[in-house]
Protein backbone atom coordinates (compact mmCIF):
# COMPACT_ATOMS: atom_id res chain seq x y z
CA UNK A 1 0.00 0.00 0.00
CA UNK A 2 1.41 3.20 -0.94
CA UNK A 3 1.58 6.43 1.73
CA UNK A 4 -1.74 7.74 0.39
CA UNK A 5 -3.91 6.43 -0.75
CA UNK A 6 -7.39 7.34 -2.53
CA UNK A 7 -10.30 5.00 -3.71
CA UNK A 8 -13.66 6.00 -5.57
CA UNK A 9 -13.28 8.88 -3.27
CA UNK A 10 -16.23 11.40 -3.92
CA UNK A 11 -17.68 14.48 -1.35
CA UNK A 12 -20.83 16.08 -1.58
CA UNK A 13 -21.76 18.92 0.67
CA UNK A 14 -24.35 19.38 2.66
CA UNK A 15 -25.83 22.16 0.30
CA UNK A 16 -25.69 19.46 -2.38
CA UNK A 17 -22.37 20.98 -4.26
CA UNK A 18 -20.19 18.08 -5.66
CA UNK A 19 -16.86 19.08 -4.51
CA UNK A 20 -15.30 15.50 -5.85
CA UNK A 21 -16.27 12.61 -7.90
CA UNK A 22 -14.61 9.33 -8.24
CA UNK A 23 -11.06 10.76 -7.44
CA UNK A 24 -8.77 7.70 -7.30
CA UNK A 25 -4.77 8.97 -6.26
CA UNK A 26 -1.91 7.49 -4.86
CA UNK A 27 1.54 8.86 -3.97
CA UNK A 28 4.36 7.67 -2.54
CA UNK A 29 6.70 7.90 0.37
CA UNK A 30 9.44 10.75 -0.38
CA UNK A 31 7.24 12.36 -3.04
CA UNK A 32 6.96 16.11 -4.01
CA UNK A 33 3.09 16.58 -5.20
CA UNK A 34 1.55 19.49 -6.43
CA UNK A 35 -2.23 19.71 -6.12
CA UNK A 36 -3.26 22.84 -8.81
CA UNK A 37 -6.91 24.00 -9.86
CA UNK A 38 -8.90 27.38 -10.04
CA UNK A 39 -10.95 28.52 -6.94
CA UNK A 40 -13.81 26.03 -6.64
CA UNK A 41 -12.22 23.23 -8.35
CA UNK A 42 -12.13 20.96 -5.10
CA UNK A 43 -8.02 20.97 -4.62
CA UNK A 44 -9.23 22.56 -0.96
CA UNK A 45 -11.65 19.95 -0.32
CA UNK A 46 -8.77 17.04 -1.41
CA UNK A 47 -6.43 18.30 0.99
CA UNK A 48 -8.79 18.79 3.50
CA UNK A 49 -9.80 14.86 3.37
CA UNK A 50 -5.94 14.69 4.30
CA UNK A 51 -6.05 15.58 6.98
CA UNK A 52 -9.56 15.10 8.25
CA UNK A 53 -11.07 18.64 8.15
CA UNK A 54 -13.56 17.27 5.98
CA UNK A 55 -14.67 13.19 5.47
CA UNK A 56 -15.81 12.06 2.08
CA UNK A 57 -19.18 11.20 1.17
CA UNK A 58 -18.35 7.77 0.35
CA UNK A 59 -14.90 6.34 -0.83
CA UNK A 60 -11.92 5.88 1.12
CA UNK A 61 -8.84 7.99 1.91
CA UNK A 62 -5.81 6.04 3.60
CA UNK A 63 -3.01 7.98 5.23
CA UNK A 64 -0.04 5.92 6.31
CA UNK A 65 -2.15 2.97 6.60
CA UNK A 66 -5.18 5.19 8.64
CA UNK A 67 -8.33 4.71 7.11
CA UNK A 68 -9.16 8.43 7.01
CA UNK A 69 -12.95 7.82 6.33
CA UNK A 70 -13.90 5.84 9.21
CA UNK A 71 -11.67 8.10 12.32
CA UNK A 72 -13.88 8.73 14.85
CA UNK A 73 -13.89 12.46 16.01
CA UNK A 74 -11.99 11.61 19.35
CA UNK A 75 -9.44 9.75 17.23
CA UNK A 76 -8.43 12.29 14.74
CA UNK A 77 -5.03 12.95 16.83
CA UNK A 78 -3.90 9.79 15.99
CA UNK A 79 -3.37 11.11 12.00
CA UNK A 80 -3.11 14.50 13.00
CA UNK A 81 0.72 12.88 14.42
CA UNK A 82 1.55 11.56 11.59
CA UNK A 83 1.20 14.80 9.83
CA UNK A 84 2.46 18.36 9.36
CA UNK A 85 0.05 21.33 8.28
CA UNK A 86 0.71 24.62 7.39
CA UNK A 87 -1.65 26.69 6.60
CA UNK A 88 -1.89 30.31 4.58
CA UNK A 89 -2.84 32.26 7.54
CA UNK A 90 -0.20 30.20 9.59
CA UNK A 91 -2.04 30.03 12.31
CA UNK A 92 0.75 30.86 15.16
CA UNK A 93 -0.33 31.82 18.23
CA UNK A 94 0.38 35.83 18.90
CA UNK A 95 0.82 35.32 22.62
CA UNK A 96 3.81 33.13 22.24
CA UNK A 97 7.39 33.82 21.02
CA UNK A 98 8.85 31.59 17.90
CA UNK A 99 10.01 29.39 20.29
CA UNK A 100 7.16 28.52 22.05
CA UNK A 101 5.08 28.36 19.36
CA UNK A 102 7.09 25.44 17.41
CA UNK A 103 7.41 23.68 21.00
CA UNK A 104 3.37 23.67 21.26
CA UNK A 105 3.32 20.81 19.31
CA UNK A 106 5.27 18.82 21.59
CA UNK A 107 3.59 19.17 24.19
CA UNK A 108 1.40 16.69 24.40
CA UNK A 109 3.84 13.78 23.70
CA UNK A 110 5.18 13.99 27.41
CA UNK A 111 8.84 14.48 26.65
CA UNK A 112 11.49 15.66 28.54
CA UNK A 113 12.21 18.84 28.69
CA UNK A 114 15.67 18.65 27.17
CA UNK A 115 14.51 16.47 24.49
CA UNK A 116 11.70 19.47 23.62
CA UNK A 117 14.35 21.82 23.68
CA UNK A 118 16.89 19.79 21.07
CA UNK A 119 13.97 19.12 18.94
CA UNK A 120 12.65 22.66 19.07
CA UNK A 121 16.01 24.03 18.34
CA UNK A 122 16.43 21.73 15.48
CA UNK A 123 13.42 22.80 13.39
CA UNK A 124 13.66 25.95 13.74
CA UNK A 125 17.37 25.58 12.42
CA UNK A 126 15.89 24.27 9.64
CA UNK A 127 13.67 26.60 8.73
CA UNK A 128 16.69 29.36 9.09
CA UNK A 129 15.41 30.58 12.49
CA UNK A 130 17.33 29.67 14.68
CA UNK A 131 18.17 33.58 15.77
CA UNK A 132 14.46 34.45 16.42
CA UNK A 133 13.71 32.70 18.90
CA UNK A 134 12.60 34.99 21.34
CA UNK A 135 10.75 36.74 18.95
CA UNK A 136 6.72 36.90 19.19
CA UNK A 137 5.05 36.23 15.30
CA UNK A 138 4.02 40.11 15.34
CA UNK A 139 7.36 41.33 15.15
CA UNK A 140 8.24 38.63 12.12
CA UNK A 141 7.56 39.29 8.40
CA UNK A 142 5.07 37.12 6.37
CA UNK A 143 8.28 34.44 5.08
CA UNK A 144 9.37 34.42 8.55
CA UNK A 145 6.08 33.54 10.07
CA UNK A 146 5.28 31.20 7.32
CA UNK A 147 8.57 29.24 8.12
CA UNK A 148 8.20 29.43 11.44
CA UNK A 149 4.49 27.28 10.94
CA UNK A 150 6.61 24.80 8.88
CA UNK A 151 9.06 24.70 11.81
CA UNK A 152 5.73 23.64 13.92
CA UNK A 153 4.67 21.34 11.21
CA UNK A 154 7.94 19.73 10.92
CA UNK A 155 8.84 19.31 14.74
CA UNK A 156 7.39 16.07 15.70
CA UNK A 157 9.23 14.55 12.35
CA UNK A 158 6.04 13.88 10.36
CA UNK A 159 5.83 11.69 7.28
CA UNK A 160 4.09 13.89 5.55
CA UNK A 161 4.08 17.44 5.47
CA UNK A 162 0.85 19.23 3.80
CA UNK A 163 0.55 22.92 2.88
CA UNK A 164 -2.18 24.67 2.14
CA UNK A 165 -1.27 27.48 -0.30
CA UNK A 166 1.48 28.32 1.93
CA UNK A 167 2.57 31.12 -0.27
CA UNK A 168 -0.74 32.50 -0.89
CA UNK A 169 -0.15 35.58 0.98
CA UNK A 170 3.64 36.06 -0.14
CA UNK A 171 5.26 38.29 -2.75
CA UNK A 172 7.15 36.30 -5.03
CA UNK A 173 11.14 36.86 -4.19
CA UNK A 174 9.86 35.09 -0.22
CA UNK A 175 7.47 32.57 -1.70
CA UNK A 176 10.44 31.20 -3.12
CA UNK A 177 12.17 31.59 -0.18
CA UNK A 178 9.89 29.66 1.58
CA UNK A 179 9.65 26.96 -1.30
CA UNK A 180 13.38 26.40 -0.62
CA UNK A 181 12.80 25.36 2.94
CA UNK A 182 10.27 22.89 2.07
CA UNK A 183 12.51 21.50 -0.73
CA UNK A 184 14.97 20.85 1.56
CA UNK A 185 12.67 19.14 4.03
CA UNK A 186 11.51 16.96 1.27
CA UNK A 187 15.66 16.61 0.49
CA UNK A 188 16.73 15.92 3.65
CA UNK A 189 14.29 14.51 5.98
CA UNK A 190 12.64 12.22 3.10
CA UNK A 191 9.22 14.08 3.81
CA UNK A 192 6.67 13.64 1.18
CA UNK A 193 5.09 17.18 0.38
CA UNK A 194 1.74 17.63 -0.75
CA UNK A 195 1.07 21.46 -2.28
CA UNK A 196 -2.06 22.71 -3.17
CA UNK A 197 -1.11 26.13 -4.71
CA UNK A 198 -1.97 29.03 -6.96
CA UNK A 199 0.99 29.88 -7.61
CA UNK A 200 2.23 29.42 -11.47
CA UNK A 201 5.75 30.45 -11.30
CA UNK A 202 6.21 28.09 -8.05
CA UNK A 203 5.34 24.93 -10.23
CA UNK A 204 6.75 26.04 -13.38
CA UNK A 205 10.54 26.09 -11.38
CA UNK A 206 9.77 23.37 -9.28
CA UNK A 207 9.58 20.91 -11.58
CA UNK A 208 7.84 18.13 -9.40
CA UNK A 209 4.21 15.86 -9.84
CA UNK A 210 1.30 18.29 -10.38
CA UNK A 211 -2.03 17.02 -10.28
CA UNK A 212 -5.13 19.18 -11.46
CA UNK A 213 -8.06 19.25 -10.51
CA UNK A 214 -11.01 20.65 -11.77
CA UNK A 215 -14.86 20.69 -11.95
CA UNK A 216 -14.14 17.98 -9.03
CA UNK A 217 -12.05 15.43 -11.23
CA UNK A 218 -8.67 14.42 -11.11
CA UNK A 219 -8.15 16.08 -14.99
CA UNK A 220 -4.11 15.76 -15.24
CA UNK A 221 -1.42 13.27 -13.15
CA UNK A 222 2.00 14.63 -14.51
CA UNK A 223 5.06 13.64 -13.58
CA UNK A 224 7.74 17.17 -13.82
CA UNK A 225 4.37 19.21 -14.54
CA UNK A 226 4.07 22.70 -15.74
CA UNK A 227 1.22 24.78 -14.67
CA UNK A 228 0.02 26.07 -18.17
CA UNK A 229 -3.00 28.25 -18.77
CA UNK A 230 -5.13 25.27 -20.41
CA UNK A 231 -4.87 22.89 -17.57
CA UNK A 232 -6.83 25.48 -15.01
CA UNK B 1 6.74 8.90 34.12
CA UNK B 2 5.20 10.11 30.71
CA UNK B 3 1.85 10.10 32.00
CA UNK B 4 3.14 12.33 35.16
CA UNK B 5 4.84 14.46 32.73
CA UNK B 6 1.28 15.06 30.39
CA UNK B 7 -0.64 15.36 33.70
CA UNK B 8 1.56 18.17 35.12
CA UNK B 9 1.68 19.87 32.16
CA UNK B 10 -1.86 19.94 32.03
CA UNK B 11 -1.85 21.35 35.51
CA UNK B 12 0.80 24.13 34.56
CA UNK B 13 -1.30 24.82 31.27
CA UNK B 14 -4.33 25.37 33.96
CA UNK B 15 -2.84 28.14 35.80
CA UNK B 16 -1.41 30.06 32.78
CA UNK B 17 -4.65 29.70 31.51
CA UNK B 18 -6.32 31.30 34.73
CA UNK B 19 -3.24 33.96 34.66
CA UNK B 20 -2.79 34.83 30.77
CA UNK B 21 -6.73 35.38 30.06
CA UNK B 22 -6.97 36.99 33.74
CA UNK B 23 -10.01 39.65 32.79
CA UNK B 24 -11.86 37.10 31.11
CA UNK B 25 -11.13 34.59 34.54
CA UNK B 26 -12.47 37.29 36.41
CA UNK B 27 -15.51 37.86 34.60
CA UNK B 28 -15.86 33.99 35.49
CA UNK B 29 -15.18 34.67 39.15
CA UNK B 30 -17.35 37.62 39.89
CA UNK B 31 -20.01 35.11 37.94
CA UNK B 32 -19.48 32.58 40.41
CA UNK B 33 -19.16 34.98 43.29
CA UNK B 34 -22.52 36.92 43.06
CA UNK B 35 -24.63 33.75 42.48
CA UNK B 36 -22.56 31.94 45.23
CA UNK B 37 -24.10 34.62 47.41
CA UNK B 38 -27.26 34.57 46.82
CA UNK B 39 -27.42 30.55 46.95
CA UNK B 40 -25.57 30.85 50.19
CA UNK B 41 -28.18 33.44 52.09
CA UNK B 42 -31.49 31.64 50.63
CA UNK B 43 -29.36 28.01 52.16
CA UNK B 44 -28.92 30.16 55.52
CA UNK B 45 -32.62 31.08 54.94
CA UNK B 46 -33.95 27.88 54.11
CA UNK B 47 -32.29 25.84 57.41
CA UNK B 48 -33.93 29.12 59.70
CA UNK B 49 -36.90 28.48 58.07
CA UNK B 50 -37.10 24.47 58.53
CA UNK B 51 -35.59 25.10 61.85
CA UNK B 52 -38.44 27.13 63.46
CA UNK B 53 -41.56 25.43 61.32
CA UNK B 54 -39.59 21.61 63.41
CA UNK B 55 -39.73 23.32 66.43
CA UNK B 56 -42.83 24.64 66.83
CA UNK B 57 -44.20 21.09 65.05
CA UNK B 58 -42.15 19.72 68.34
CA UNK B 59 -44.48 22.02 70.51
CA UNK B 60 -47.50 20.95 69.17
CA UNK B 61 -49.17 18.79 71.89
CA UNK B 62 -52.83 17.04 72.89
CA UNK B 63 -53.87 17.83 76.34
CA UNK B 64 -56.01 15.13 77.74
CA UNK B 65 -58.31 16.51 80.23
CA UNK B 66 -59.42 13.51 82.64
CA UNK B 67 -62.70 12.59 84.26
CA UNK B 68 -63.06 13.51 88.00
CA UNK B 69 -63.60 10.50 89.44
CA UNK B 70 -60.84 8.70 87.73
CA UNK B 71 -59.12 6.53 90.46
CA UNK B 72 -55.01 6.14 90.61
CA UNK B 73 -54.98 2.69 89.14
CA UNK B 74 -57.16 4.01 86.10
CA UNK B 75 -54.70 6.45 85.27
CA UNK B 76 -51.92 4.62 85.19
CA UNK B 77 -53.79 2.46 82.79
CA UNK B 78 -54.83 4.75 80.65
CA UNK B 79 -51.21 5.80 80.39
CA UNK B 80 -49.68 2.81 79.92
CA UNK B 81 -52.84 2.65 76.85
CA UNK B 82 -52.07 5.99 75.12
CA UNK B 83 -48.34 5.58 74.88
CA UNK B 84 -49.04 2.28 73.43
CA UNK B 85 -50.99 3.98 70.29
CA UNK B 86 -49.47 4.31 66.97
CA UNK B 87 -47.77 7.73 66.29
CA UNK B 88 -47.66 8.92 70.06
CA UNK B 89 -44.43 9.56 71.01
CA UNK B 90 -44.49 10.95 75.00
CA UNK B 91 -47.57 11.01 77.22
CA UNK B 92 -46.46 13.04 80.62
CA UNK B 93 -49.26 12.80 83.61
CA UNK B 94 -49.89 16.17 85.05
CA UNK B 95 -52.13 16.03 88.21
CA UNK B 96 -54.40 18.85 89.41
CA UNK B 97 -52.33 19.03 92.54
CA UNK B 98 -49.06 19.91 89.84
CA UNK B 99 -51.33 22.43 87.55
CA UNK B 100 -52.40 24.18 90.57
CA UNK B 101 -48.70 24.59 92.00
CA UNK B 102 -47.22 25.65 88.62
CA UNK B 103 -50.06 28.14 88.77
CA UNK B 104 -49.14 29.38 91.82
CA UNK B 105 -45.87 30.03 90.97
CA UNK B 106 -46.67 31.63 87.34
CA UNK B 107 -47.80 34.88 89.40
CA UNK B 108 -49.44 36.53 92.46
CA UNK B 109 -53.10 37.01 91.35
CA UNK B 110 -53.28 32.73 90.66
CA UNK B 111 -51.35 31.97 94.41
CA UNK B 112 -53.76 34.05 96.06
CA UNK B 113 -56.76 32.62 94.29
CA UNK B 114 -55.70 29.27 94.03
CA UNK B 115 -54.47 29.20 97.69
CA UNK B 116 -58.10 28.64 98.83
CA UNK B 117 -58.98 25.06 97.77
CA UNK B 118 -58.20 22.02 99.15
CA UNK B 119 -57.01 19.31 97.91
CA UNK B 120 -60.46 17.84 98.04
CA UNK B 121 -61.83 21.47 96.44
CA UNK B 122 -59.51 21.58 93.49
CA UNK B 123 -61.57 22.83 90.39
CA UNK B 124 -58.80 21.57 87.97
CA UNK B 125 -58.25 18.29 86.23
CA UNK B 126 -55.89 15.87 86.00
CA UNK B 127 -54.37 15.77 82.61
CA UNK B 128 -52.10 13.99 80.12
CA UNK B 129 -49.29 15.94 77.83
CA UNK B 130 -49.46 13.30 74.62
CA UNK B 131 -46.88 14.39 72.10
CA UNK B 132 -46.92 12.70 68.71
CA UNK B 133 -44.00 11.78 65.96
CA UNK B 134 -45.51 12.85 62.45
CA UNK B 135 -47.50 16.16 63.25
CA UNK B 136 -50.10 15.32 60.28
CA UNK B 137 -51.62 12.58 62.45
CA UNK B 138 -52.20 14.53 65.17
CA UNK B 139 -56.05 14.63 64.70
CA UNK B 140 -56.42 11.08 64.16
CA UNK B 141 -54.58 10.56 67.99
CA UNK B 142 -56.87 12.56 69.55
CA UNK B 143 -59.85 11.54 67.87
CA UNK B 144 -58.60 7.70 68.99
CA UNK B 145 -57.87 9.04 72.38
CA UNK B 146 -61.55 10.74 72.61
CA UNK B 147 -63.13 7.29 72.48
CA UNK B 148 -61.66 6.31 75.26
CA UNK B 149 -63.00 5.46 78.72
CA UNK B 150 -62.70 7.63 82.03
CA UNK B 151 -61.46 10.74 79.12
CA UNK B 152 -63.22 14.07 79.53
CA UNK B 153 -62.29 16.62 76.76
CA UNK B 154 -59.53 16.26 73.88
CA UNK B 155 -57.50 19.53 72.88
CA UNK B 156 -54.77 19.93 70.41
CA UNK B 157 -56.05 23.35 68.64
CA UNK B 158 -57.83 21.87 65.78
CA UNK B 159 -58.38 23.64 62.74
CA UNK B 160 -55.51 26.29 63.00
CA UNK B 161 -52.78 22.82 63.83
CA UNK B 162 -53.67 21.62 60.56
CA UNK B 163 -53.63 25.36 59.03
CA UNK B 164 -50.07 26.09 60.26
CA UNK B 165 -48.78 22.75 59.31
CA UNK B 166 -50.63 23.42 55.94
CA UNK B 167 -48.45 26.65 55.60
CA UNK B 168 -45.64 25.21 57.21
CA UNK B 169 -44.74 22.80 54.43
CA UNK B 170 -45.57 25.44 51.42
CA UNK B 171 -43.09 27.64 53.15
CA UNK B 172 -40.82 24.79 53.38
CA UNK B 173 -41.03 23.90 49.41
CA UNK B 174 -40.50 27.10 48.84
CA UNK B 175 -37.64 27.80 50.40
CA UNK B 176 -36.44 24.69 48.88
CA UNK B 177 -37.32 25.54 45.60
CA UNK B 178 -35.88 28.82 45.96
CA UNK B 179 -32.56 27.25 46.10
CA UNK B 180 -32.78 24.78 43.62
CA UNK B 181 -34.03 27.61 41.31
CA UNK B 182 -30.38 29.84 42.55
CA UNK B 183 -28.39 26.97 41.50
CA UNK B 184 -29.77 26.51 38.31
CA UNK B 185 -29.51 30.26 37.77
CA UNK B 186 -25.67 29.51 38.90
CA UNK B 187 -25.43 26.69 36.45
CA UNK B 188 -27.01 28.88 33.59
CA UNK B 189 -24.80 32.13 34.06
CA UNK B 190 -21.55 30.54 34.86
CA UNK B 191 -21.36 27.92 31.94
CA UNK B 192 -22.34 30.95 29.90
CA UNK B 193 -19.96 33.32 31.00
CA UNK B 194 -17.11 30.34 30.82
CA UNK B 195 -18.56 29.77 27.02
CA UNK B 196 -17.95 33.30 25.88
CA UNK B 197 -14.36 33.28 27.56
CA UNK B 198 -13.62 30.42 26.24
CA UNK B 199 -14.80 31.72 23.10
CA UNK B 200 -11.66 33.80 22.57
CA UNK B 201 -9.08 30.88 22.92
CA UNK B 202 -10.95 28.87 20.26
CA UNK B 203 -7.90 29.47 17.83
CA UNK B 204 -5.69 27.99 20.47
CA UNK B 205 -7.84 24.82 21.16
CA UNK B 206 -8.01 24.53 17.26
CA UNK B 207 -4.62 24.63 16.60
CA UNK B 208 -4.35 21.86 19.56
CA UNK B 209 -6.45 20.03 17.83
CA UNK B 210 -4.33 20.50 14.27
CA UNK B 211 -1.08 19.64 15.84
CA UNK B 212 -2.50 16.21 16.86
CA UNK B 213 -3.47 17.04 20.81
CA UNK B 214 -5.73 14.16 21.67
CA UNK B 215 -9.34 15.39 23.10
CA UNK B 216 -8.88 14.76 26.31
CA UNK B 217 -5.38 16.41 26.19
CA UNK B 218 -6.91 20.18 25.18
CA UNK B 219 -10.05 19.86 27.62
CA UNK B 220 -8.28 18.37 31.13
CA UNK B 221 -6.25 22.32 31.25
CA UNK B 222 -9.80 24.02 31.04
CA UNK B 223 -11.18 21.59 33.50
CA UNK B 224 -8.78 22.08 35.94
CA UNK B 225 -9.41 26.16 35.22
CA UNK B 226 -13.06 25.55 35.66
CA UNK B 227 -11.73 23.88 39.06
CA UNK B 228 -9.51 26.81 40.31
CA UNK B 229 -11.97 29.49 39.08
CA UNK B 230 -14.84 27.86 40.51
CA UNK B 231 -12.81 27.71 44.09
CA UNK B 232 -11.87 31.30 43.93
CA UNK B 233 -15.43 32.15 42.93
CA UNK B 234 -16.48 30.79 46.03
CA UNK B 235 -14.31 32.17 48.06
CA UNK B 236 -16.12 35.51 48.61
CA UNK B 237 -19.51 33.79 49.38
CA UNK B 238 -18.14 31.53 51.78
CA UNK B 239 -16.86 34.51 53.67
CA UNK B 240 -19.56 36.49 53.38
CA UNK B 241 -22.15 34.11 54.65
CA UNK B 242 -20.17 32.98 57.60
CA UNK B 243 -19.06 36.84 58.57
CA UNK B 244 -22.45 37.71 57.63
CA UNK B 245 -24.67 35.32 59.71
CA UNK B 246 -22.25 34.86 62.78
CA UNK B 247 -22.70 38.71 63.21
CA UNK B 248 -26.65 38.83 62.47
CA UNK B 249 -27.27 36.24 64.73
CA UNK B 250 -24.53 37.96 67.38
CA UNK B 251 -26.29 40.98 66.94
CA UNK B 252 -29.95 39.75 67.26
CA UNK B 253 -28.89 37.64 70.43
CA UNK B 254 -29.92 34.51 68.41
CA UNK B 255 -33.53 34.74 67.71
CA UNK B 256 -35.51 37.02 65.56
CA UNK B 257 -37.82 39.93 67.12
CA UNK B 258 -38.85 37.04 69.95
CA UNK B 259 -37.90 33.57 71.51
CA UNK B 260 -40.37 32.42 69.73
CA UNK B 261 -38.34 32.69 66.17
CA UNK B 262 -35.09 31.07 67.42
CA UNK B 263 -31.97 31.39 64.82
CA UNK B 264 -29.96 28.28 63.91
CA UNK B 265 -26.92 28.61 65.81
CA UNK B 266 -24.05 28.82 63.09
CA UNK B 267 -21.69 26.23 64.53
CA UNK B 268 -24.83 23.61 63.29
CA UNK B 269 -25.00 25.20 59.85
CA UNK B 270 -21.95 26.88 58.38
CA UNK B 271 -19.84 23.57 57.89
CA UNK B 272 -23.12 22.63 55.00
CA UNK B 273 -23.13 25.83 53.94
CA UNK B 274 -18.89 25.98 53.41
CA UNK B 275 -19.35 22.66 51.65
CA UNK B 276 -22.42 23.11 49.65
CA UNK B 277 -20.71 26.34 48.79
CA UNK B 278 -17.08 25.51 47.39
CA UNK B 279 -18.89 21.94 45.80
CA UNK B 280 -21.38 24.32 43.67
CA UNK B 281 -18.35 26.63 42.54
CA UNK B 282 -16.27 23.74 41.92
CA UNK B 283 -18.33 21.51 40.23
CA UNK B 284 -20.42 23.86 38.30
CA UNK B 285 -16.99 25.63 36.81
CA UNK B 286 -15.04 22.03 36.02
CA UNK B 287 -17.88 21.15 33.89
CA UNK B 288 -19.17 24.71 32.42
CA UNK B 289 -15.54 24.84 31.20
CA UNK B 290 -15.01 21.23 30.07
CA UNK B 291 -18.78 21.90 28.33
CA UNK B 292 -17.44 24.43 26.79
CA UNK B 293 -14.57 23.45 24.94
CA UNK B 294 -16.32 20.46 23.08
CA UNK B 295 -17.87 22.99 21.05
CA UNK B 296 -14.38 23.78 19.63
CA UNK B 297 -13.09 19.99 18.96
CA UNK B 298 -14.74 19.72 16.29
CA UNK B 299 -12.08 21.01 13.48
Amino acid sequence: MQLIELRNVNKRYPNGVTALADIDLEISKGEFVFIIGASGSGKSTLIKLLYRQEKPTYGEVFVGGINVAKLRNGKVYKLRRKLGIVFQDYKLLPKLTVYENVAFALEMYGLKGDEIRKRTIRALEQVGLKDKLRSFPDELAGGEQQRVSIARAIVNNPKVLICDEPTGNLDPDTSMEVMKVIEDINKNLGTTIIMATHDKDIVNRMKKRVIVIDKGLVKKDIQKGRYRNESV
Amino acid sequence: MKAFRIFGKNISESFKGVFRNFSLSLASISCITITLVLVGFSIILSYNVNNFTTEIEKDLTIVVFLDRKIETEEINVLQTRIKTMDNVSNVIYNSKEEVKKEMQKESEVFDSIMSQYTEETNPLQDSFLVKVDDINGIGDVADEIKKLDKVDLVKYGEGSVEELVKIFDIVKKITYIAVAALVLVTVFLVSNTIKITIQSRRREIEIRRLVGASNSFIRRPFFFEGIILGFLGALIPVAACWYGYVYIFNRLHGQLFTAIIPLVKPSNIMHIVVISLLGIGIVVGAFGSYRAVRKYLKI
